[in-house]
């Protein structure tokens, strides 16, 4: 297990490592840099040059990447050229939203999906499991940004019942933590909604297949003819077996939510990561998207390294 | 043995109440009569007015700071702000602003002569103590200062290594507007998130993402703005700003698409506020390759185009139609140059009297990007009415920033490129893309065009501070470069503002700077 624990880590450190590479050369090479964007339609070639001078990016491809990644080890991401202030803060301040808006959809989406499956696995064929199989079929092939835009206006603009977009009431400039929560919350409804509805229908999806398939297997009849309850078969035998299958989906939709989350974030005008990344793509922001994306790269990596420990929990078949 | 079973079933039943509870929280009803919520296309990047470049940036930065001199609310003429009065050297190489007295940084500092000599330095001078707080990409606007003389307490010169007329329009614009000196030195780098000026609203907070609060500054050495409270809100898609409008989350937004002015001129509870503005939206000819290097098939291709039809069909009348590269914004400078007339007949006798037929051309658009309206629509339309004369046109579209490094290295391959501009001072656009020594790398003439005449007026229009003076010279450029035609001329935009109809006090000045001292909710 130590074993295991260690070589996880090498891995999320190599990925790191080859993630910043990547994004380093990628947006190197984009045509227009950190200069051209903030002179906008003021850039001649020869103020380019100068600002470029000023912002320290005339040097070679690996000095810079280098002279990042020393920079980097020590905890210092740089400065973000469009916003003038440290990356480690600007990327820190934003995660918070985005982690609050994937957990929500993730928890929401595994619930639902959970409950729709196992409901739809358990009476095959029936009127209900084809209704269920149809509506997780809608969630999984429907944009979230559309479901977005479609709840937005149902339940933010015709019923009035949540607000349309942001994180929290803009008009009120303090209030106590409670209120905060609630606030929070209930600006958080609709974005999380929209978001989850995709991994609900895929891990519905999922855990109709593993339990209907699960329910047919031997060791379930054998549990059936030594006599234990029907329920007690389903909902504990089978479903613990079924879920360690859908666990690691669960770990793959978490990349999706905070991958998603990004056209989300736009539509709701959610402060998050996602939309910054966005931004500092279109900026240049190339210090920006290095610490973004690196960030959302360690966080992929330890939600997939805490599916494979859960699964492991659960299901004792899984090899160490 | 029911526990699993009661968890999923639990689970999906507290999700359920948890929606339902949530419906019951606060919701946002008539805000207190003087906060105003306001929607911005996009997050500011910074507030110091010296490193900002972008539109949104100004729209708070002009509610914060105030400058030597600020623009008309009807026309761009520059007016006293910080400065009572001023006096021009009759060589135009020196500025003497006599300064209000009795004025403060809402941080206390007074603000003088020193703070004005501060301001400038900071940005022009390259072994300035502050100088690392920037970069400021628009500081050429003041490239010309020379010095800045600090005659006594009130009273500053600026001293120019040449004679420099757009100088009072740059000064008005928010390059020029004046920070506090103590706040600068208090947060170096980070002063663009806390900024101080001397303007109607004192900067309170900024949740990133979210909100930029100001407060109405009491001390104002004018008077004091109607609103408490300002609360600018960053909302990036046009469509959720709409939405916003509607259901009540904001009650003004500027820049708002074209079909959704539309819907909200017909809605009742809502006014629209429209100004045209000093921008122009043209496409570049290469005048350095055939076709465009002749000027029958420029002036044919600008006959071909129904300019009418995209203002009204694709613009939504959110334009007007152009005649020449000074925008009708700057009043008498632009003349009274006709716009070239819808006449595909005329277009195809020049084309065949040129010779033309069988030309491949490139037209290069950007899918958007800051002023250029609807940038994929146009360049089809412009495509159709070009084939419509025989002309073979091919679009290709770039993501932005992309385009730009593409377009301002100068046309090389390329026949045509869109391009629009927004300027403060008749100069700017001509000056810096028009002229021959504004040829690439060294200004933004990227297609190429050259003209003797146009060149000695626009020199000599910058040395005329007299305005009378100025505006007939440049009705000279305007009608020369109308008949060379190096691009052709499309559209000025209107700008506009959506605001709830219980706002009152609200002015749309062609400058498109907002300032929201007058603002009051009824």
């Amino acid at each position: 297990m130590i074993r295991y624990i260690t070589l996880r880590l090498l891995s999320l450190v190599l990925v790191v490592f080859g993630v910043t590479l990547v994004v380093f050369v990628l947006t190197s090479a984009l045509p227009g840099d950190p200069a051209t964007a903030l002179l906008g339609p003021y850039a001649t070639p020869e103020r380019v040059v100068d600002l470029r001078r000023s912002l320290a990016l005339d040097g070679s491809l690996p000095e810079r990447y280098f002279a990042w990644l020393g920079h980097a080890l020590s905890g210092d991401l740089g400065h973000s050229y469009s916003l003038g202030r440290p990356v480690l803060a600007i990327v820190l301040e934003r995660l918070r939203p985005t982690a609050l808006l994937a957990a929500s959809a993730l928890g929401l989406g595994t619930a639902l999906g959970l409950t729709l499956g196992s409901l739809a696995a358990v009476r095959p064929g029936t009127l209900c499991d084809r209704a269920l199989t149809f509506v997780s079929l809608v969630g999984v092939s429907t944009p979230a940004f559309w479901i977005a835009m479609v709840l937005m206006l149902v339940f933010g603009i015709e019923l009035g019942l949540f607000p349309v977009s942001g994180m929290r009431r803009a008009d009120v400039l303090d209030s106590s933590s409670l209120v905060t929560v609630v606030d929070i919350a209930h600006h958080l409804v609709l974005p999380a909604t929209a978001l989850g509805m995709v991994a609900a229908g895929v891990i519905a999806r999922m855990t109709r297949a593993a339990l209907v398939e699960v329910l047919s297997t031997d060791y379930v009849r054998l549990a059936r003819a030594s006599g234990a309850g029907e329920s007690n078969v389903r909902y504990v035998y089978a479903f613990r077996a079924a879920l360690s299958r859908v666990v690691p989906v669960i770990g793959l939709q978490a990349g999706f939510a905070l991958g998603g989350a990004a056209y989300v974030e736009t539509v709701f005008q959610w402060p998050g990561l996602g939309k910054l990344l966005v931004d500092a793509i279109a900026e240049r922001d190339l210090l920006l998207v290095q610490g973004g994306v690196m960030l959302v790269a360690v966080l992929y990596v330890l939600v997939t390294f805490a599916t494979d420990l859960v699964q492991r929990s659960i299901d004792p078949r899984v090899d160490a | 043995m029911h526990a699993l079973h009661l968890t999923v079933g639990s689970l999906a039943l507290a999700a359920l109440s948890v929606l339902g509870l949530l419906t019951l929280a606060p919701e946002r009803g008539q805000t207190s009569d003087s906060v105003l919520l306001v929607g911005l296309a996009d997050e500011p990047s910074s507030l110091d007015p010296h490193v900002a470049t972008a539109s949104s940036d100004f729209q708070v930065a002009t509610n914060v700071y105030e400058g030597l001199v600020r623009f008309g609310d009807d026309d761009l003429e520059p007016a006293p702000s910080l400065a009572r009065r001023w006096t021009i050297q009759k060589d135009g190489k020196a500025y003497t602003f006599e300064l209000e007295p009795g004025v403060e940084f809402h941080d206390g500092t007074p603000f003088d002569a020193e703070a004005v000599r501060f301001n400038f330095e900071r940005m022009l001078d390259e072994r300035h103590p502050y100088r690392h707080t920037g970069p400021f990409p628009l500081a050429f606007f003041f490239e010309h200062i020379e010095r800045v003389v600090v005659v006594d307490e009130l009273t500053v010169r600026l001293e120019l290594d040449q004679p420099f007329a757009p100088l009072l329009s740059n000064l008005a614009y928010p390059t020029g507007f004046m920070v506090s000196p103590a706040a600068v030195r208090r947060s170096g780098k980070t002063f663009g998130r806390h900024p101080v000026g001397t303007g109607p609203f004192r900067f309170l907070r900024w949740d990133a993402g979210q909100r930029i609060v100001l407060s109405r500054y009491g001390e104002h050495h004018a008077k004091p703005a109607k609103a408490r409270t300002l609360v600018f809100r960053p909302i990036a898609d046009p469509m959720t700003r709409v939405a916003e409008l509607s259901s009540g989350g904001i009650d003004l937004s500027p820049e708002l698409p074209p079909d959704n002015t539309a819907w909200f001129r017909r809605t009742s509870g809502f006014s629209v506020h429209e100004t045209p503005t000093p921008h122009l939206w043209f496409v570049i000819f290469n005048t350095r390759k055939p076709p465009f290097d002749d000027v029958r098939v420029r002036r044919a291709a600008n006959l071909a185009v129904n300019k009418t039809a995209i203002v009204e069909h694709v613009l939504q009348h959110t334009a007007t139609v152009a005649a020449g590269p000074v925008a009708s914004a700057f009043g008498d400078h632009a003349g009274s140059v006709e716009p070239y007339p819808h006449d595909p007949e005329k277009a195809r006798e020049l084309l065949a009297a040129a010779g033309v037929a069988g030309h491949k051309l490139v037209l290069l658009a950007p899918q958007s990007g800051s002023g250029m309206l609807a940038p994929m629509e146009m360049a089809t339309a412009i495509q159709a009415d070009l084939g419509a004369v025989g002309l073979d046109v091919e679009v290709r579209s770039y993501e932005w920033n992309t385009y730009l490094a593409q377009v301002n290295a100068g046309l090389g391959e390329a026949h045509m490129a869109e391009m629009a501009w927004t300027t403060n001072d008749p100069d700017t656009l001509p000056y810096l893309a028009l002229r021959s020594a504004a040829h690439p790398p060294h200004g933004f003439n990227s297609g190429w065009y050259a003209n003797l005449m146009v060149d000695a007026l626009l020199e000599s229009a910058r040395q005329k501070h007299q305005r009378v003076d100025r505006a007939k010279l440049y009705q000279r450029v305007q009608q020369l470069v109308h008949d060379d035609a190096p691009w052709l001329f499309v559209a000025s935009s209107t700008q506009n503002l959506v605001a709830r109809s219980n706002l009152g006090g609200i002015v749309v000045p062609p400058s498109f700077l907002i300032d929201l001292r007058r603002a009051y909710l009824r």
